[in-house]
């Protein structure tokens, strides 16, 4: 979904942060995403590819980190480990799980030089 | 952010509006990119990136053979494209730029649909198809001049819609606006269901309206026929309004304080989902001649909306839908979904989504209210430390 936006978004980080280090290249963009993110981290790599073209993050390798999904299921009253954002309990099966980690969507850090 | 889903930036459209009067990206029907800035026009605060206060004029050219070229215009740089490596068929080639500090630097640029890869100084190519985005880069560079080093960002993506969002929301809080975002699938009876729930609040309090589309203002004059003042905002090739385009929206329809202001989104189940406007509520519109497994199979929109409204219900009789099952799906996705059946048609279960409504701007207010007490007490604060209030 809506990669484009989000390696534009990934884009406007990096150069602002470049260009207030005086950098001359970025190298490397380090990205969390969560697996709940609803992002296609394939998807954002194709895409962060062609928006960097011809900018100071031409040719930066992309590394996505992944972050686990881990929700609060109501039922179990515990952090269960979560697949998918609308993904039952693995303990109880219930749908009362509230995510709690694995939605993130971030730039981490970028290498510069 | 410019709603750019595609490559469509540039082609947002507000009703009267020149075309977006900042950062602009241009497609050109030739293939070529470029991207400047100009004067912003508006009349509220905003930064748009770095760029926009430099003045420099940077473009971004890609030729019909693929190459692609960057260069400020306030630099007056030359550069030469080695010829011999151009051949239309070929994967590759090289390019030599002379920047305007006399530095000189070749790099490769590989051009094949079906393969990724960086863009590195001099590196080599193997013939597999692997990604390759860490190789090369920096190799090239003289020994001493590559102190490369790691920076910590840790921001969000989406920070940029999010800090619109953010302004947007607090504008209306102070103003005790309650704002509600539609979200649906294309045909869902948005506008129908936006028009009748118009017409029978419009004498209660005020309404605005913000229309997003891909374009046509046909929706935004549905809304106006009603009385109440609507802005058509066309996102072109995007596919989702974002807080930006929604903040410009505000400063010219200037909706009135404790008031009601209404977004219907562009009709999408995926990408509006990710983008807050600065609403108070999402609600999710599904009719009933959609599926009944369209919350599982769209779970972000349903997460992120607060209220789903079953909409064409008149219609169950004559269709194989299960409302039932559809409201269970959509509790699946998000187990704190408000669900209320209508029909915007019929009228049938429209008096609990006013009620709905009313409830929420009456909160709304309440907040208002108390952050304007907060306020007074703060100043009466400030003022006792001054030592009274002047004369």
């Amino acid at each position: 979904m809506h990669e484009m936006s989000l390696a534009e978004g990934v884009l406007q980080l990096v150069e602002d942060t470049a260009r207030r280090e005086n950098a001359a290249r970025v190298k490397t963009v380090v990205l969390e995403i969560g697996r709940l993110s609803s992002v296609e981290p394939e998807a954002l790599a194709f895409c962060f590819e062609a928006v960097t073209r011809g900018g100071i993050a031409q040719g930066a390798a992309l590394e996505i980190v992944p972050v686990a999904g881990a929700g609060w299921c109501m039922v179990c009253s515990a952090t269960v480990p979560m697949e998918e954002l609308w993904g039952a309990c693995p303990t109880c099966g219930s749908h009362q799980v509230q995510p709690t980690a694995g939605t993130e969507m971030r730039v981490k850090e970028i290498e510069i030089e | 952010m410019c709603t750019v889903c595609g490559c469509g930036a540039g082609e947002t459209r507000v009703e009267g509006d020149a075309l977006h009067p900042h950062d602009h990206t241009h497609v050109h029907a030739d293939g070529t990119v470029h991207s400047h800035n100009h004067d912003h026009g508006g009349d509220h605060a905003h930064s748009h990136g770095d760029a926009a206060l430099t003045g420099a004029h940077e473009h971004v050219h890609t030729h019909a053979d693929g190459t692609t070229h960057s260069h400020a215009h306030d630099e007056g740089h030359g550069h030469s494209h080695e010829d011999a490596t151009h051949a239309a068929l070929q994967t590759s080639h090289d390019h030599a730029h002379r920047h305007a500090d006399g530095t000189v630097h070749t790099h490769t640029h590989v051009h094949t649909g079906d393969h990724e890869h960086g863009h590195g100084h001099s590196h080599e190519h193997g013939v597999g198809g692997d990604l390759d985005y860490g190789t090369g880069p920096a190799r090239a560079h003289a020994p001493g001049m590559s102190q490369s080093r790691m920076v910590q960002i840790e921001q969000d993506i989406l920070a940029k819609n999010n800090s619109y969002a953010h302004a947007n929301r607090t504008w209306l809080d102070e103003r005790g606006i309650f704002a509600l975002n539609l979200v649906s699938s294309p045909g869902s009876g948005k506008t129908t269901l936006l028009v009748k729930t118009i017409e029978a609040l419009k004498d209660r309090f005020a309404i605005t309206v913000v229309e997003g589309d891909q374009q046509t203002s046909n929706d935004a004059e549905r809304i106006r026929a009603t009385g109440v003042p609507a802005l058509q905002i066309n996102t072109g090739k995007g596919c989702h309004l974002d807080a930006h385009m929604v903040g410009h929206a505000l400063q010219r329809l200037q909706p009135a304080d404790e008031s009601l202001f209404l977004i219907e989104n562009v009709g999408n189940l995926v990408c509006p989902a990710a983008f807050d406007l600065g609403e108070q509520h999402k609600v999710a519109i599904l009719s009933v001649t959609e599926g009944e497994d369209k919350p599982l199979k769209y779970p972000d929109m349903f997460r992120a909306a607060d209220v789903m409204l079953l909409n064409k219900c008149d219609l169950l009789p004559y269709l194989e839908f299960n409302a039932d099952l559809a409201e269970e799906n959509a509790r699946r996705v998000n187990p704190n979904l408000t669900v209320l059946r209508v029909s915007a048609t019929s009228g049938d279960g429209m008096a609990a989504w006013l009620r709905w409504i009313e409830a929420g701007l009456e909160a709304q207010r309440g907040k208002r209210s108390e952050t304007v007490d907060a306020l007074k007490r703060r100043i009466a604060e400030l003022e006792a430390q001054l030592g009274g209030p002047s004369a």
